[in-house]
């Protein structure tokens, strides 16, 4: 007998439900027996009966769900390196996958011995799913029915479920908390992998990026090298350029918006920059690789240049074009938070408007300025598709905007894209770029916020 | 003195109101050229090559002993050659085994494919049939007929040569040949094949993936922006939180992808490519910004109905979820269509979770595997086929003025639920 997952699901949803008014109606009794009222509505019994069998069984459910199947794998796991303890660990993980697909019917095969494992495959998997809607609906029935029993007409029902749903609402709270967690984790522990296999210092300051290593063993290839330096000399460049289009076009534009624009401009124009935010970066990906980079090129040419197809300008120009609205907006906001009375102020001394915006506004400003700013080159190095698209993948060690560069992202995107094994030195390295591509941001961010809020406190 | 200095502070003035509008008109020439020349691309690509076949099949050839309809007999009959007769009937002048191979490349490689799916489709009756059917030209027949490919180039160079070109001309001379609407493009999945590539399997993928998200990321979103503002007690662990908050919205996409890879696949186990786990990793991502936008519109409430409520006896949570939460809803959904948008338009993150595979079934589960939208797009810009970059074009046009109108709803919304409390 098999229980699918939707099917214990609406059994237990329903069996909560089933409390719910089970609990409502019953303390309207047992009140009435004890010629007594509710310290609470009788629903308050109804929601707490609810909650107490709901939620407990769906965290067993969903714990089964995800635990249940890599503990039957590892087991099996076990097993197969019983039969034969001479296979070497990724050979008994494939064979592993064989017994799996084998088991799912997607392969079929001639040899017995997996035949076998893959029947008993099917049986724990049937088993798993048996148990799992057995635990989970015996622990909703039980919990409902303990609830209900224990529920008096003198126990304030309401403050006990609030208290629960408090609890419920900090542990969403939390999950922001968790997901940093386990970013870093994740990314840190893979990093230390890859720093086993290649040394740290040669990461960090390594001027040479070619991570071109045999995929199999017997394969003659270059020994591939994990120096990151160039890398992110040409992350650098690219956001560099993307910067040199976009903070002089979104400040005078944020300037003009927050300043000189008439109501009617401002309503038009804000939208319709929000709209070039809107767009997703593959659209902007696109743009670059097959109009922007053609159109620079072949400036380059008639000026005499040789214009790489990949140059690093094409992809930065479109990615400063993508970030404007990012700046004008965000300095729109900060321009507009400056109160009131510094203008006046400096008007009623004299001074013109333009005089008052360089002399007085973006002095006041300029915290915020430089928060906006930090916030859109953390967003240009974290950019990928862009550069994904239009950037080259061969790490050249240059400034030359011309030329083709690569960069973090592109590098991250391209390692783990391939089909590679997972504990291959290649796919580890693109998890060392990430926690460098994490921490980086990271700082940058950090650094952006607590510059703005230093502003919005000054003002307040 | 003082008239000169005057002058020079009002052009210092002037000189910077044209900075501003040289800037803004900058930002919208810009966006002016992407969605122009996204659109010059793409707007041929509703329109496909197609040709008019008159074929006769014997339905008795498909049927198995006891006269039900038998697939395997459908699929083991040789279709191409149907066709490939059927084509050669306007050409009786072609005899040479390589000028055939030459003419039946300006048609589609899939059109014995097409061919049996219709046949399939209109369940004909025992017996003999003679049906005209319109099948797909070749996508470079396709590109000469809309004029993409130029013909200036030298023969060899080219990807049609002068006899195909001939060919494809007298098709059309006779009307058997011409661009109809093309169809295919919203009603069939990715394919080797340009011309019978289309975009529903992608967009049934975003729709999976993005309900995954919005299940996930909408209910934990409010509960924390309802904790963060009304629960939480000022210290370590609540400011802790809303560092964190703040700064995973600013953390790029990619490495919520790179999180998803380490966490969800190899840690849970959870199937690669699968809608279920691009919603979650595009959930994570968007969590941030709708707590945001929900906190500052739960804020935007005023106190004062809070504190009748509270006056009147009613709990804290009482207070916030019956009485804030519904004048708060429209600035939570406001925040929660530009948070879809956003995850809509994402790309990078998916990548990472492998839902950048070539998958011609139009996915039906949350576990299946599945391409999206953005993703789609990205394959195809990248593909060699001149044909593709046109339907990327197009699919492009397509997400972007989804987008575009989902933008616009949240500031109706925005605009017609705002209230000066």
């Amino acid at each position: 007998m098999t229980l699918p997952l939707s099917f214990v699901f609406f059994v237990l949803l329903g069996l909560s439900v089933y409390f719910y008014y089970h609990a409502k109606s019953g303390i309207v009794r047992k009140a009435a027996l004890l010629s007594d009222r509710t310290k609470a509505l009788p629903s308050h019994y109804g929601q707490q009966s609810f909650l107490w069998a709901f939620i407990p069984s769906l965290l067993i459910l969903l714990v089964l769900t995800i635990g249940g199947p890599n503990y039957i794998d590892q087991i099996f796991y076990n097993k197969i390196q019983e039969l034969n303890p001479t296979f070497n660990e990724s050979f008994v993980s494939l064979i592993l996958a064989k017994v799996i697909n084998v088991s799912n019917g997607k392969i079929s095969t001639g040899e017995e011995n997996i035949i076998m494992l893959a029947k008993d495959y099917k049986i724990a998997f049937e088993q798993l799913h048996f148990y799992r809607g057995l635990v989970v609906i015996l622990c909703a029935a039980l919990l409902g029915m303990i609830i209900s029993y224990r529920q008096k007409p003198g126990s304030n029902a309401r403050e006990q479920v609030e208290k629960f749903i408090v609890n419920i609402f900090f542990a969403s709270a939390v999950i922001a908390i968790f997901t940093t967690v386990a970013i870093i984790l994740s990314l840190f522990f893979e990093a230390l992998r890859f720093f086993n296999l290649y040394n740290f210092f040669d990461f960090i300051f390594g001027l040479h990026w070619a991570p071109n290593v045999a995929i199999r063993t017997d394969q003659v290839a270059a020994e591939g090298s994990f120096g990151m330096i160039p890398v992110l000399l040409g992350t650098l460049l690219i956001s560099f350029i993307a910067m040199c289009v976009a903070i002089p076009i979104g400040l005078f534009s944020a300037i003009y918006l927050a300043e000189f624009a008439t109501p009617k401009i401002r309503d038009f124009v804000k939208p319709t920059l929000e709209i070039l935010a809107g767009i997703p970066t593959v659209v902007y990906g696109y743009f670059a690789a097959l109009t922007a980079a053609p159109f620079f090129r072949e400036i380059g040419f008639s000026l005499g240049l040789d214009v790489s197809s990949e140059s690093a300008i094409a992809a930065g120009a479109v990615m400063g074009i993508m970030i404007i609205p990012f700046i004008s907006s965000l300095s729109d906001d900060v321009i507009r938070a400056v109160p009131q009375s510094l203008r006046d102020g400096s008007m009623g001394l004299g001074a013109t408007k333009a005089e008052t915006i360089y002399i007085v506004i973006l002095p006041a400003a300029i915290p915020g300025l430089i928060g906006a700013v930090l916030l859109a080159v953390s967003r240009a190095i974290g950019e990928t598709m862009i550069v994904v698209m239009a950037a080259g993948l061969s790490a050249n060690l240059t400034v030359n905007p011309l030329e083709s560069v690569t960069t973090v992202t592109v590098q991250i995107v391209s390692l783990l894209t391939g089909d590679t094994e997972f504990d291959d030195i290649k796919t580890l390295s693109a998890f060392g770029l990430g926690l460098a591509l994490f921490f980086f941001t990271l700082l940058l961010n950090i650094f952006a916020l607590s510059i703005s809020r230093r502003l919005a406190e000054r003002y307040d | 003195m003082i008239r000169k200095s005057i002058q020079s502070r009002r052009a210092r003035e002037t000189r910077l109101k044209i900075y501003g509008i040289t800037s803004i008109c900058f930002a919208l020439i810009m966006l002016a050229t992407l969605l122009i020349s996204i659109g010059l691309n793409g707007y041929s690509a509703l329109q496909q090559a197609y040709f008019k076949l008159d074929i006769s099949v014997n339905t008795e050839k498909f049927v198995d002993d006891s006269g039900a309809p038998d697939n395997n007999k459908m699929n083991l009959f040789n279709w191409d050659g149907l066709v490939q007769s059927a084509l050669r009937e306007f050409f009786p002048e072609v005899k040479d085994r390589d000028e055939k191979k030459e003419l039946f490349a300006i048609i589609s490689a899939n059109a014995g494919y097409d061919l049996k799916e219709i046949i399939k489709k209109k369940a004909l009756g025992s017996g003999s049939h003679t049906l005209s059917v319109w099948l797909h030209l070749s996508d470079d027949a396709d590109q000469y007929l809309k004029g993409r490919l130029s013909i200036d180039i030298p023969e060899e160079d080219r990807r049609i040569n002068n006899k195909q070109i001939a060919w494809v001309n007298s098709l059309v001379e006779r009307d058997i040949a011409k661009l109809k609407f093309n169809k295919t493009f919203f009603t069939s999945a990715d394919s080797r094949e340009p011309e019978s590539a289309g975009i529903l399997g992608s967009v049934i993928g975003s729709a999976l993936t993005l309900f995954v998200t919005i299940m996930f990321a909408l209910p934990l979103a409010v509960m924390a922006a309802i904790y963060l503002e009304y629960f939480a007690k000022p210290g370590k662990i609540t400011d802790f939180i809303e560092v964190n908050v703040n700064n995973l919205a600013a953390v790029p996409s990619i490495v919520f992808g790179l999180l998803g890879l380490s966490v969800f696949l190899s840690t849970f186990g959870l199937p690669r490519s699968a809608p279920l786990v691009g919603g979650l990793v595009l959930g994570l991502m968007t969590l941030p910004t709708i707590i945001i936008a929900s906190r500052a519109s739960i804020r935007s409430i005023p106190p004062s109905i809070r504190e009748a409520a509270l006056g009147l006896g009613a709990s804290k949570m009482q207070a916030a979820l019956h009485h804030v939460l519904p004048l708060a809803t429209p600035g939570i959904l406001t925040g929660t269509i530009i948070g879809m948008a956003q995850a809509l338009g994402e790309t990078a993150p998916l990548l990472m979770i492998g839902m950048v595979a070539f998958i011609i079934d139009i996915p039906t589960t949350f576990t299946s595997s599945a391409t999206a939208m953005p993703v789609q797009i990205y394959m195809w810009s990248d593909s060699a086929e001149r044909a593709f970059y046109e339907r990327s074009s197009l699919a492009i046009l397509f997400l972007v003025a989804f987008l575009i109108s989902m933008n616009l709803l949240a500031v109706v919304l925005r605009k017609k639920f705002e209230k000066k409390w």
